[in-house]
C-alpha cells in the first residue's frame, strides 16, 4: 500500500515476515497484544460513549472513531512522548493513544471538571499539552496551520521533535492546506500531514468533491506523499515508525494518506449508512476492513493469540471503559463561579475587558469582580 | 526624548522587545526583504536575520495560522498585516483559533501574538483597501486592541502588546506612519486599557481612538474659536477599555461626541454609547452623538471619498448638537 520510495516499502503488506521476527511486522508478541489492548480500548471506550450519549449524558457534536483505530494507534504509538500531535475533532482515541487518560477524555465528553480540558471543550476540543496533544479543532482544515506553527516553534527553538498533524479527506479542499503544505515546504517543518482518508466528508464522498486523487494534493508544494492502509496497524505502526524517525532526522515535511473506513455515521445523529453510502458498503467494511479483526486474525492464524487471551485483553478494554465512564459520572460539573475564567491569560490592571455588564463572578463586573484568587477575571475592573 | 516618526517607532518597539526577548520573531507580507510595505520594519532583517524576520507567502489565513500556532506552543509572533483589510481572510485563525483557544483548552494554552497592521482608510484606495476593522476583532472575547494614535503611543503600545500573554491587535494607520513626535528613549511601555486626555475642556467631551484622534483634536481647535473647549478622549485601548476614564471625562462634560473611522452598525462607538447609557445615564446633559463612516463601502471618487469619511466639520457639528447650539 505504499508508495515505491516510501519508508514503509519493506512492511509486511503481503503478509510475510522477516525472519528474525516473532510476529508480523517483526514485532514482538508482547507488543502485538498491546496493540490490540490499545484498539480494544479505542473501541470499547468508543462505544461506551454512544451508550452515554443515547441517555444523555454527552451533549452536542459526538464523532466516533470506530473503524479507525488502527490509525490511531499506528501513527500515534510510535511517536515519542514529546512528539506534537494535532487534529480535527473526530479524536477522542487520538488523545487515548497520545497518553491522556480514558477517565480524562470521558469525563470531558460528559462537560466535568475532571476532563482534559476542565469541561470546556467537550469531545471536539480535547487537550493535554503536556502529553503532546494539541487539541481537537472543529473547524475543518483550521488545524493545518495551527500544526504548521507547532512545527515552526520546534524548529525555531532547534528542537529536535516532530509534529504529526492530522485532519479529514474534506478537509484538504480548504485552502489552509494549500497554504500551510507551502510554508511547511519552504520553511522545511518537520512535521507530518495525515488525511484519515475514510472517504467521507459527512456525507459527500471525496470523489464527487475532488479534482484530482488524494496522492497527488501534496505534490504541488513539493511534498512527498504516501499511501498507507489505516486498517492494517502493523503496516501503519512501521510506516510512522520510519517515517518519523526521518523527519526527525530533517527530511522536512510529508504528507500521508492514511486509508480507512467510518463504520459509524458522521456524527451522532446520522445513521451508519443511507443516502450517500449504501448499507453494502458499510457491512462489507465492517466485515473485511475491520483493524481490529484484521490483527486478531493475523495472531490467531499466526499462533500468537489464543481466544482466552484476546477474551482477557477485550474484559480489561470494556473494565477501561466502564471506569473511564464511572470516573466522568464522578466528576463533578463546572464551579458557576469560572465561567469568565481562561478568557484571558493576563488581566491587565487596568481597564475592562469585559463588557456584558453582568455582576457575578466577573471580573468584568462594575463591582470589580470577585476576586477569587488565582483566577484571571479578578480585578480587571480598572 | 527623541523625535520620531510614528514608523521608526513601531519599529524601535518591536527591536526594543526583540532585544529583550528570543521568543519574538516577526513574519508578515514584505517585512524582510522589502523592509516592510510601509517600511516599518526598514533594517530589521539585517539585524536579526531570517530566523527572526520572516516574509511570508501572501497566505493571510495559512502565516496567520501558523503564527498562531506557534504561539501556542509558547513564542511570541507580531503578526504582520500589511493592512487589516487582508487579515479577513484570516479571521477565522484570528477568532476561532487565538481567541478561543484559551478557554476552551481551559487554561492549558495562552496564545501570545500580536497583529499589527494598519487599519482605516488612507487616500483613494477605494472600497476593499478601506475600511476599520475594529469591531471584528474587538467582538471576540479573548482578544485585546490598542490603536495608538502618536509616536509615543506607537511604541509604547505595540511593547506593552508584544509582552502581553493574550493576542493583541495593534491597529495603526496608513497616514499616520509619517506623523512625527516625541518619543522616550530608551525602554518605554504604555499599559494597556489606560486611555489619554489629548486636550482638556470642560464643555463637551469627544471620546475617540486611533487616526481620529488628529481628526478630534482639530475639531476641538475649531471649537475653541467659539469658545468651546472640548476634552478629547484618546481611548488608546479598546479592550481592555478605561470605562473610568470614560466616566469621568461624561461626569464633567455632561456631552459626549464618539468619533470613530468605521462603520456605525455594532461599530466601537455602538459600544460605547451602550456603556455610557448604562453607567452615566445622570450625567447626560444630551443624547450621544456618533460620528462614523457613512454607512457605506468607500467609495473611490476623491468627492465621495471626503463626503463618507468622518471629517472635522461634522465632529463640531456633532458637538454644537449636544450643547444645543
Ligand atoms: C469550515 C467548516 N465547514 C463545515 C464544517 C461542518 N463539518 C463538520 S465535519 C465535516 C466533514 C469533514 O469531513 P472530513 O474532513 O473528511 O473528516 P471526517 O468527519 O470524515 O473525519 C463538515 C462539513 C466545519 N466544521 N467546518
Ligand atoms: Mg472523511
Amino acid at each position: 500500500m505504499t508508495d515505491g520510495a516510501g519508508p514503509g516499502e519493506n512492511t509486511m503488506a503481503d503478509g510475510s515476515e522477516p525472519a528474525a521476527s516473532t510476529g508480523p511486522g517483526g514485532f514482538t508478541r508482547e507488543e502485538l497484544h498491546a496493540l490490540l489492548a490499545d484498539m480494544l480500548l479505542y473501541r470499547r471506550f468508543e462505544e461506551k460513549a454512544e451508550e452515554a450519549y443515547a441517555i444523555g449524558k454527552i451533549g452536542g457534536f459526538c464523532h466516533l472513531h470506530i473503524g479507525q483505530e488502527g490509525l490511531a494507534a499506528g501513527s500515534i504509538k510510535p511517536l515519542r512522548d514529546d512528539d506534537l500531535v494535532i487534529t480535527a475533532y473526530r479524536e477522542h482515541t487520538q488523545a487515548i493513544a497520545k497518553g491522556i487518560s480514558p477517565g480524562a477524555v470521558m469525563a470531558e465528553l460528559y462537560g466535568r471538571v475532571g476532563g482534559c480540558s476542565g469541561g470546556r471543550g467537550g469531545s471536539m476540543h480535547l487537550f493535554d499539552t503536556t502529553l503532546g496533544f494539541w487539541g481537537g479543532h472543529g473547524i475543518v482544515g483550521g488545524q493545518i496551520p495551527l500544526g504548521a506553527g507547532l512545527a515552526w516553534a520546534v524548529k525555531y527553538r532547534g528542537g529536535d521533535q516532530i509534529c504529526l498533524c492530522f485532519m479529514g479527506d474534506a478537509a484538504v479542499n480548504q485552502g489552509a492546506f494549500l497554504e500551510a503544505l507551502n510554508m511547511s515546504a519552504i520553511w522545511h517543518l518537520p512535521v507530518i500531514y495525515v488525511v484519515e482518508n475514510n472517504g467521507y466528508g459527512m456525507g459527500t464522498a471525496f470523489s464527487r468533491v475532488s479534482a484530482t486523487e488524494m496522492e497527488a494534493r501534496s505534490g504541488a508544494c513539493g511534498i512527498p506523499a504516501h499511501t498507507v492502509n489505516g486498517q492494517d496497524v502493523v503496516e501503519t505502526h512501521r510506516f510512522f515508525e520510519e517515517l518519523a524517525e526521518r523527519v526527525r532526522a530533517g527530511a522536512g515535511p510529508q504528507f500521508v494518506n492514511a486509508v480507512t473506513y467510518r463504520f459509524r455515521g458522521h456524527s451522532m445523529s446520522d445513521p451508519v449508512s443511507g443516502t450517500y453510502r449504501s448499507k453494502e458498503e458499510v457491512d462489507s467494511h465492517v466485515e473485511a476492513q475491520d483493524p481490529i479483526k484484521i490483527l486478531r486474525d493475523r495472531l490467531m492464524d499466526a499462533g500468537l493469540l489464543t481466544q482466552e487471551e484476546l477474551e482477557a485483553l477485550d474484559a480489561e478494554a470494556r473494565a477501561l471503559s466502564d471506569e473511564a465512564a464511572e470516573f466522568a459520572d464522578a466528576s463533578p460539573l463546572p464551579d458557576p463561579s469560572t465561567l469568565y475564567d481562561h478568557v484571558y491569560a493576563e488581566i491587565n490592571p487596568h481597564g475592562r475587558l469585559f463588557l456584558d455588564g453582568r455582576e457575578h463572578g466577573s471580573g468584568g463586573a462594575r463591582d470589580g469582580g470577585r476576586g477569587a484568587s488565582g483566577s484571571p477575571a479578578g480585578g480587571a475592573h480598572g | 526624548m527623541a523625535e520620531l516618526t510614528y514608523r521608526e517607532a513601531l519599529n524601535a518597539a518591536m527591536c526594543q522587545e526583540m532585544d529583550r526577548d528570543d521568543s519574538v520573531f516577526l513574519m508578515g507580507e514584505e517585512v524582510a526583504e522589502y523592509d516592510g510595505a510601509y517600511k516599518v520594519s526598514r533594517g530589521m532583517l539585517e539585524r536579526y536575520g531570517d530566523r527572526r524576520v520572516v516574509d511570508s507567502p501572501i497566505s493571510e489565513l495559512g502565516f496567520t495560522g501558523l503564527c498562531v500556532g506557534a504561539a501556542m506552543a509558547g513564542l511570541r509572533p507580531i503578526c504582520e498585516f500589511m493592512t487589516f483589510n487582508f487579515s479577513i481572510l484570516a479571521l477565522d485563525q484570528v477568532i476561532n483559533s487565538a481567541a478561543k483557544m484559551l478557554y476552551m483548552t481551559n487554561g492549558q494554552v495562552p496564545v501570545p501574538i500580536v497583529f499589527r497592521g494598519p487599519t482605516g482608510a488612507a487616500l483613494q484606495l477605494s472600497a476593499q483597501h478601506s475600511q476599520a476593522c475594529e469591531t471584528y476583532y474587538v467582538h471576540a472575547p479573548g482578544v485585546k486592541l490598542v490603536t495608538p494614535a502618536t509616536p509615543a503611543d506607537a511604541k509604547g503600545l505595540l511593547a506593552a502588546a508584544i509582552r502581553d500573554d493574550d493576542p493583541v491587535a495593534v491597529m495603526e494607520g496608513e497616514l499616520l506612519y509619517n506623523v512625527r513626535g516625541e518619543v522616550p528613549d530608551g525602554e518605554y511601555v504604555i499599559p494597556l486599557g489606560v486611555a489619554d486626555r489629548k486636550r482638556s475642556g470642560d464643555d463637551v467631551s469627544i471620546v475617540t481612538h486611533g487616526k481620529m484622534v488628529h481628526v478630534a483634536l482639530q475639531a476641538a481647535t475649531a471649537l475653541a474659536r467659539e469658545e468651546i473647549e472640548a476634552d478629547v478622549l484618546d481611548l488608546r485601548s479598546i479592550r481592555p477599555l478605561d470605562v473610568d476614564a470614560i466616566l469621568e471625562s461624561v461626569a464633567r462634560t455632561n456631552r459626549v461626541v464618539y468619533l470613530e473611522e468605521g462603520w456605525p452598525f455594532a461599530g466601537v462607538g455602538a459600544q460605547i454609547v451602550a456603556l455610557i447609557q448604562d453607567e452615566a445615564f445622570d450625567d447626560l446633559d444630551a443624547p450621544v452623538v456618533r460620528v462614523t463612516q457613512a454607512d457605506v463601502p468607500m467609495p473611490y471618487a476623491k468627492n465621495l471619498e471626503q463626503l463618507a469619511k468622518p471629517g472635522v466639520n461634522a465632529v463640531v457639528d456633532a458637538c454644537k448638537r449636544v450643547l444645543y447650539l
